[in-house]
C-alpha cells in the first residue's frame, strides 16, 4: 500500500480494517480448548475421567473395606445387605475391589503410556530428523517389534519375571510404542522440512535446539492424541493380562478381579461384568478425550 | 514389470531378516531370564547334584561361549527343531502344529469378516457423513475399541451360552463326532459363532470407522469431482472410482494390525476355550513351559511376517504407484 | 446472430455456513454463444467456480442449495432437469477441467481406461473403439508417443501433460461447452501458453465454446472474446475483451488490470506504478445491503455503502454495476 504515513490516512486505513472485518487471530492453544469445549462428546469424556479418579483416588479414604478381607458369603449378587456390588468366589467384597483397584489399574496403564511414549517419541524424533541410516535402522527395529504378536509377547516377558506393577507395566510400554514411533517419525520428517525449520538451522541453531524447540512443539498436537490413545490401549492391555492370570496377585486391581473370577463367570456374572463395566468406562473416557483432542487440534476436520 | 520381481525379492529378503531377528530375540530372552532349563529340570526332578547339572549343561550346550550357542539354536530352529516341552513330553513344533489351525480358522473368518462387513458399512456412512448411520458408527467403533475384548465374550457368554443357551460354551467341536463328517463342521461352525463374533467385532468397529474416515477424504477428492463431472453415476463413481483409492490405506494398516488381531485371538480363545495357540500359550506360561512359550512366540511372529508379505503384495495390486515403483 | 447456447437467467446461489447464509451467487445473468470464449474473471472466493459447478448441477447440497433462476441449455432448463438427464449431459455436451491437474486424474487408473471411459459411457463404444478414441484424443491434445503413454498412470506424467489428459477426456464426446476452471494456475508459464495455444486450436477445430475460469487478466487477453467480472457472487462488469482491456469501467476491474504489469503499456512508455487492490474478499454471509466492493473502493461514498448498484448497459455490450458511472453521467 502506497499510503501510509499522514494522518489521517491512517485513520481510514483504520476504519477500512474495521469494515472488511479481519478475522481475529486466535491463540493456538486457546483456540484447541475452546473447540474442545464445544465437543460434547469431549467433555463428557472428561467428566467421566474425572468421576473415575475421584472414585479411584478419594473415595478409598471413605469406603476402607479391605479388598482381600472375606466379609459376606461367597458369590453373594449384588443388592445383598452390606455389598452393594455383591461378592466374588471367596467372598470378597466387588465393590471394595472397585474402590481400591481402579488405581492399580490407572498406575499400570499411566505408566506403561508414559513409557511407550517416552521410547516411540525418542525413535520417531531421530528416525524422522536424522533420516539416512538411522532412520533406517531404527524404522527396522520398529518393524521388528511390529510383527511380535504384542500380548504374547508381553506374556513373556511378565512370565520370565516376577508378575508385579512394575513389570506388567514395563512389558505394556515395551510393546505398545511402535505407533507413537512412526507418528513422530512422520510429523518430525514433514515438520523438518518446512522453512521455519530450515531458517532455524540457517541461522546456526543446534541440532538438540531444533529437535526440542522448533519441531517437537509443533509435532505436538498428534503426538498428544495418540499418547492419550496409548493410555486406553495400556489399560485395555493391563486388563488383557490380568485376566489371563499375569497380574501381581498381591495387589489388587480391576483386570484382577475379572481375572480371578472367570471360573465362576457362569454362575456369578457380577463378579466380571462390574469391572469389566469400569474399564470400559475408563478406556471411553480416555478415547472421548482423544478423539475430541484430534478433532481440537486437526484443522482440517474443524469445518466439518 | 522386472520392478515387480525385485519388489518381491526385497520384501522377502526383508521377512527372512525379521524372522531371524525373533529368533535372537528369543535366544536372549532364554538367557536374560532368572534360571535355565537347567535349573526347572532340576527344579522337577527335586534336587540333583552338580555333577549331573554340568553333565545336562553339556547336553544343552549351555558350557559353550554365548555366539557358539546362538548359532547352534539357529541351527537347531533351521531344521525345524523348536525345542521339547516339559510339561507335554512332545516336541514343541507338534503341540504348535496341532494348534496353529483353529487358531487361523478363528483369526481369519473373524478378520475377513471385520474387513468386509467394516468397510461396507464405512463406504454407507460416507456416503451421509452425517446422518443417523454414520453416527451410530462412530459411536459403535468408540465403544467397540473401548471394551476389553476378553470382557465381551465373556458378556456374549453369559447372554448367549447361560441366559439363552443358544451356543455352546467352550471348545470347538462335541468330543463324540468325527472329524471329517458334516455333522462335524456344522458343530465347529456353531461353536465358532461367539468367538469369531467376539473377536470381529472390535475390527468390525475399527474398520468401518476407518473406511469411513478413508472414504470420506477420498470423496472429497479432486479425481472424484472429475468422475462426477464425466457423467457417472454415483454408483460408479462411489464403487470404481473412490473405493479402489479408499482401500488403499484400509489393507495398509489390516496388515500392520495383523499381530494384535492375534493378541486378540489369545484372550477370545482363553474365554471360550477354543484349542488353538491362545489356549495353548496361556497353559504354558501356568506351567512355566519355557520352550513353548518361546515357540509360539517365534511360530506366531512367522504367521505375522508372512501375512505381511501377502498384505504387501496386495497393496502392489491395487496402487499402480507402488506396482510401478515410483511412490511420489 | 449467432445462437445463444447457454444461458443463466437470475441465478442465485446459497451456502448454508457456521455464521449464517451465504449468497454465494447472486442474480447472475451470462449467455454463452456458439463458438465462442467466455472468460469470467474475479478473485477467490468471488463465485465464479461455483457458477460453474451450477453449470455442471455439481453444486454440493446440503450445505450448498440452487435458491432461484434458470440455466438453459439449448433451452433446456438444467436446473430443472432430473439426475439421470444431468449425467447424459456432463463430459458429453458440457465439460470440465479443472484447476488441477495434479490431483484430477484418478491415480489407481491408467489414463486410456479414465479417458475411454467418458466415451463408453456416453457413446456406447465398446472397449476397443473406446481406447481407439483415446489414443486419437491424445495425440489430439499433443501428447508425444501416444501409443505408449496411454497404459501410463497418473503419477508417471508431469503436471502439463495431466492437463492435456484432462483436455483429452473432456473433449473425448465433442462437447459443445468446456468449462475451463483456472486449467493453467498450477502449471508453469511456458507450459501455460501451450494450454492456451491447445485450447485455442482445439476451439477452432471442433467449434466447442468454452466458458474459461480465471483470476488472471493475462490469460484472458489470451484467451477470452468476451469477459463477465465477478465479485462477490455479482456481476460487476461484462463486455468484450477489448473493451474491458482498453476502458475498464468498474474500479474492481481497474484495480485487476492495473495488478498486471505489461497488458496494456509497450515498453518504451513509463508505465504507472504497479497496484494492489486493498483489502480482502469479504465473507459472504457479512455483506451488507451496498455494493459489495465499496469497503475497499477508494471512490465509495455513503450512497455506495447502502445501496447495490444496478447493472447498466453503457456502450453496446458493455455492462457495469457501479453508482461511479452514474455519477460521471450526471456530471
Amino acid at each position: 500500500m502506497s499510503e501510509q504515513h499522514s494522518s489521517p490516512n491512517q485513520a481510514a486505513s483504520a476504519a477500512f480494517e474495521a469494515e472488511i472485518q479481519m478475522p481475529s487471530i486466535e491463540h493456538p492453544l486457546r483456540e484447541a480448548a475452546r473447540m474442545f469445549a464445544r465437543n460434547k462428546a469431549a467433555v463428557g469424556g472428561l467428566i467421566l475421567l474425572i468421576g473415575i479418579l475421584l472414585l479411584t483416588l478419594v473415595v478409598p479414604f471413605f469406603y476402607t473395606v479391605d479388598p482381600f478381607d472375606l466379609v459376606w458369603a461367597p458369590l453373594s449378587p449384588p443388592g445383598t445387605e452390606n455389598v452393594p456390588f455383591g461378592t466374588d468366589y471367596l467372598g470378597r467384597d466387588i465393590l471394595a475391589g472397585i474402590v481400591h483397584g481402579g488405581r492399580a489399574t490407572l498406575a499400570v496403564g499411566g505408566a506403561a503410556a508414559i513409557l511407550a511414549v517416552i521410547i516411540g517419541l525418542s525413535v520417531g524424533s531421530l528416525a524422522g530428523y536424522y533420516g539416512g541410516w538411522v532412520d533406517e535402522v531404527l524404522m527396522r527395529i520398529t518393524e521388528f517389534f511390529q510383527v511380535l504378536p504384542t500380548l504374547l509377547f508381553a506374556m513373556v516377558i511378565v512370565a520370565l519375571f516376577k508378575p508385579s506393577v512394575a513389570t506388567v507395566a514395563f512389558a505394556i510400554g515395551v510393546v505398545s510404542w511402535t505407533a507413537v514411533a512412526r507418528l513422530a517419525r512422520s510429523e518430525f520428517l514433514r515438520i523438518r522440512s518446512l522453512d521455519y525449520v530450515k531458517s532455524a538451522r540457517s541461522i546456526g541453531s543446534s541440532n538438540r535446539r531444533i529437535i526440542w524447540l522448533v519441531i517437537l512443539p509443533n509435532a505436538m498436537p498428534p503426538l498428544m492424541v495418540q499418547a492419550t490413545l496409548a493410555v486406553g490401549g495400556a489399560i485395555l492391555f493391563e486388563a488383557g493380562l490380568s485376566f489371563l492370570g499375569l497380574a501381581d496377585p498381591n495387589v489388587m486391581s480391576w483386570g484382577f478381579m475379572i481375572g480371578s473370577s472367570r471360573d465362576y463367570l457362569m454362575d456369578a456374572w457380577w463378579t466380571v461384568t462390574i469391572p469389566g463395566i469400569f474399564i470400559f468406562l475408563t478406556v471411553l473416557a480416555v478415547s472421548l478425550i482423544g478423539d475430541g483432542l484430534n478433532d481440537a487440534t486437526n484443522p482440517k476436520l474443524r469445518e466439518r | 514389470m522386472a520392478n515387480i520381481s525385485i519388489i518381491v525379492v526385497k520384501r522377502i529378503l526383508n521377512a527372512a531378516a525379521l524372522i531371524l531377528a525373533v529368533v535372537i530375540l528369543n535366544f536372549l530372552l532364554i538367557h536374560i531370564a532368572p534360571g535355565d532349563i537347567v535349573d526347572t529340570i532340576a527344579g522337577e526332578m527335586g534336587g540333583i547334584s552338580p555333577e549331573l547339572i554340568a553333565e545336562i549343561r553339556a547336553d544343552y550346550g549351555l558350557d559353550k561361549p554365548l555366539y557358539e550357542q546362538l548359532g547352534l539354536y539357529v541351527l537347531r530352529i533351521l531344521q525345524g527343531d523348536l525345542g521339547h516341552s516339559f510339561f507335554y513330553d512332545t516336541p514343541v513344533v507338534t503341540l504348535i502344529w496341532d494348534a496353529l489351525p483353529q487358531t487361523l480358522l478363528l483369526v481369519i473368518t473373524a478378520l475377513s469378516l471385520a474387513l468386509v462387513i467394516g468397510t461396507i458399512f464405512g463406504v454407507i456412512a460416507a456416503r451421509r457423513p452425517n446422518g443417523a448411520f454414520s453416527h451410530l458408527i462412530t459411536v459403535l467403533a468408540l465403544v467397540g475399541f473401548s471394551a476389553p475384548v476378553f470382557w465381551t465374550g465373556i458378556m456374549f457368554l453369559i447372554a448367549f451360552a447361560s441366559f439363552f443357551p443358544l451356543f455352546p460354551p467352550a471348545g470347538m467341536a462335541a468330543p463324540d463326532l468325527q472329524p471329517g463328517s458334516l455333522d462335524y463342521y456344522l458343530d465347529v461352525l456353531h461353536h465358532m459363532v461367539l468367538p469369531v463374533l467376539t473377536l470381529a467385532l472390535i475390527y468390525l468397529a475399527f474398520y468401518s470407522r476407518l473406511s469411513r474416515a478413508s472414504m470420506l477424504d477420498v470423496l472429497g477428492s479432486d479425481y472424484v469431482r472429475t468422475a462426477r463431472a464425466k457423467g457417472l453415476s454415483e454408483r460408479v463413481v462411489v464403487y470404481k472410482h473412490a473405493l479402489r483409492n479408499a482401500l488403499i490405506p484400509i489393507v495398509t494398516i489390516a496388515g500392520l494390525q495383523f499381530a494384535q488381531v492375534l493378541s486378540g485371538a489369545v484372550l477370545v480363545e482363553a474365554v471360550f476355550t477354543w484349542p488353538g495357540l491362545g489356549t495353548l500359550a496361556l497353559e504354558a506360561i501356568l506351567r512355566r513351559d519355557g520352550p513353548t512359550i518361546l515357540g509360539i512366540l517365534f511360530f506366531s511372529s512367522v504367521v505375522v511376517v508372512i501375512f505381511n508379505l501377502l498384505t504387501d503384495l496386495t497393496y502392489n495390486l491395487i496402487d499402480p504407484r507402488i506396482r510401478l515403483g515410483s511412490k511420489e | 446472430m449467432p445462437e445463444r447456447l447457454l444461458e443463466i437467467e437470475d441465478l442465485r446461489v446459497e451456502f448454508k455456513t457456521r455464521d449464517g447464509i451465504a449468497k454465494v451467487i447472486d442474480n447472475l445473468n451470462i449467455s454463452l454463444q456458439t463458438g465462442e470464449t467466455l472468460g469470467i474473471v474475479g478473485e477467490s472466493g468471488c463465485g465464479k467456480s461455483m457458477t460453474a459447478l451450477s453449470i455442471m448441477g455439481l453444486v454440493p447440497i446440503p450445505p450448498g442449495r440452487i435458491a432461484g433462476g434458470r440455466i438453459l441449455l439449448d433451452g433446456e432448463d438444467l436446473l430443472q432437469a432430473s439426475e439421470p438427464r444431468m449425467r447424459e449431459v456432463r463430459g458429453n455436451e458440457i465439460s470440465m477441467i479443472f484447476q488441477e491437474p495434479m490431483t484430477s486424474l484418478n491415480p489407481v487408473y491408467s489414463i486410456g481406461d479414465q479417458i475411454a471411459e467418458t466415451a463408453r459411457l456416453h457413446e456406447g463404444l465398446s472397449r476397443a473403439d473406446a481406447m481407439a478414441r483415446a489414443l486419437e484424443m491424445l495425440r489430439a491434445v499433443g501428447i508425444p508417443a501416444a501409443e505408449r503413454r496411454i497404459n501410463e498412470y497418473p503419477h508417471q506424467m508431469s503436471g502439463g501433460m495431466r492437463q492435456r489428459v484432462m483436455i483429452a477426456m473432456a473433449l473425448a464426446c465433442k462437447p459443445r461447452v468446456l468449462i475451463a476452471d483456472e486449467p493453467t494456475t498450477a502449471l508453469d508459464v511456458t507450459v501455460q501458453a501451450q494450454i492456451f495455444d491447445l485450447l485455442n486450436d482445439l476451439k477452432e477445430k471442433t467449434g466447442t465454446a468454452i466458458i474459461m475460469i480465471t483470476h488472471d487478466m493475462g490469460a484472458i487477453a489470451e484467451m477470452a472474446q468476451r469477459v463477465v467480472v465477478m465479485y462477490a457472487g455479482h456481476i460487476i462488469e461484462q463486455a468484450d475483451v477489448g473493451q474491458i482491456l482498453t476502458d475498464p469501467r468498474h474500479p474492481y476491474t481497474q484495480g485487476l488490470i492495473r495488478c498486471v504489469p505489461h497488458l496494456t503499456q509497450t515498453p518504451s512508455v513509463e508505465r504507472p506504478p504497479l497496484l494492489e487492490i486493498p483489502g480482502v474478499v469479504p465473507a459472504l454471509s457479512q455483506l451488507g445491503s451496498g455494493c459489495s466492493f465499496a469497503p475497499r473502493c477508494q471512490y465509495a461514498d455513503a450512497k455506495c455503502r447502502a445501496e447495490m448498484p444496478p447493472s447498466t448497459a453503457i456502450d453496446s455490450g458493455h455492462d457495469v454495476a457501479c453508482w461511479l458511472t452514474e455519477r460521471e453521467a450526471a456530471a
